[in-house]
């Protein structure tokens, strides 16, 4: 059962990410890395830690997918052009010879404890109760490390993404050649019911008598 | 399922991420591959840390996480930069330091 599973997941997993790579529109880029994450936390589960799973899946899929897909609309995600440099074809070329190197040395090794099935199960096992007993105890200096790697953060973007002078160039065209009102425009002559519609002025000419003024 | 199995998955999901930084031109999608590596490393010490029955690689799972969120905002910041100074969104083009 949990080989089925595992086998699942482990497509999902790696059809989610040849997705990311291949498909052209960046919408369904981080659709597909949605996939590929639901899938991973399906493997972490099976490997016995549920607060990464659920991690995983609250912080991953769920805020910083939601993160890329505004950004994504935001900047217009049109279609990708394929890199002009040989870089396209060697590229997959050296990504193949890594993965090969790499499975090479890992079922190559024979290791005892890789081809197990490892540590017998404790009741408890990665349970938020023993994470959080690690965070608070044998690893405080890294959790407060990462609350303030995320303040820092937080500013970070805040600074990079905010908008440099007023507005943005077209906005501020718009508004410097924005036809300026006629003067009597809110005024107590406009109230009154007289209106200068019938000879439209070049130039905004002052009133006869402005009202209250003690000139 | 034997530990060695996940450990050939991350290798693929690695694999494939570093294909996809080589190759793809948009930073969006470059930002994306690097979360594939991120998470590839992270089933990769999920796995040691089943292998060796103690929690202590959920924790590095757990703060690799955190790392990659920053790193998402601050290339999302940059992303959204480049764009409101109508810079080619594109790594190919972007070859200059100079703002």
């Amino acid at each position: 059962m949990s080989a089925v599973l595992f086998f699942i997941a482990a497509i999902g997993a790696v059809a989610g990410a040849i997705g990311v790579v291949t498909l052209r529109n960046q919408f369904y880029n981080v659709l597909a890395l949605v996939c590929h994450l639901v899938a991973l936390a399906a493997l972490f589960l099976l490997l016995r830690a549920e607060f990464v799973a659920a991690a995983q899946v609250i912080v991953y899929a769920g805020a910083v997918m939601v993160l890329y897909l505004f950004v994504v609309a935001y900047v217009g995600g049109g279609e990708d052009i394929p890199a002009r440099s040989a870089l396209r074809i060697i590229g997959p070329l050296l990504a193949l010879a890594l993965a090969v190197e790499l499975c090479v040395a890992l079922l190559g090794t024979a290791l005892k404890g890789i081809s197990g099935k490892g540590a017998p199960y404790v009741p408890g096992f990665g349970t938020p109760e023993h994470i959080g007993k690690l965070f608070l105890t044998k690893y405080l200096f890294p959790f407060e490390v990462a609350s303030l790697l995320l303040l820092v953060a937080a500013i970070g973007a805040i600074v990079l993404a905010r908008r440099r002078r007023g507005l943005e160039p077209d906005e501020e065209l718009e508004r410097r050649y924005h036809p300026l009102l006629p003067a009597w425009v809110g005024s107590m002559a406009e109230a009154g019911g007289i209106t200068h519609s019938e000879e439209p002025p070049v130039a905004p000419q002052p009133q006869e008598e402005p009202i209250g003024s003690q000139h | 399922m034997a530990i060695g199995w996940y450990l050939v998955v991350s290798a693929l999901i690695f694999s494939i991420g570093a294909a996809g930084v080589l190759v793809r031109r948009s930073p969006l999608v470059i930002l994306l591959c690097l979360e594939l590596m991120l998470n590839a490393a992270n089933l990769a010490l999920v796995a040691f840390s089943r292998m060796w029955g103690s929690e202590d690689g959920q924790v590095f799972a757990l703060i690799v996480m955190v790392v990659a969120a920053c790193e998402v905002t601050v290339g999302l910041g940059l992303i959204v930069s480049m764009y409101r100074r109508q810079l080619p969104i594109d790594v190919d083009d972007l070859r200059e330091l100079q703002g």
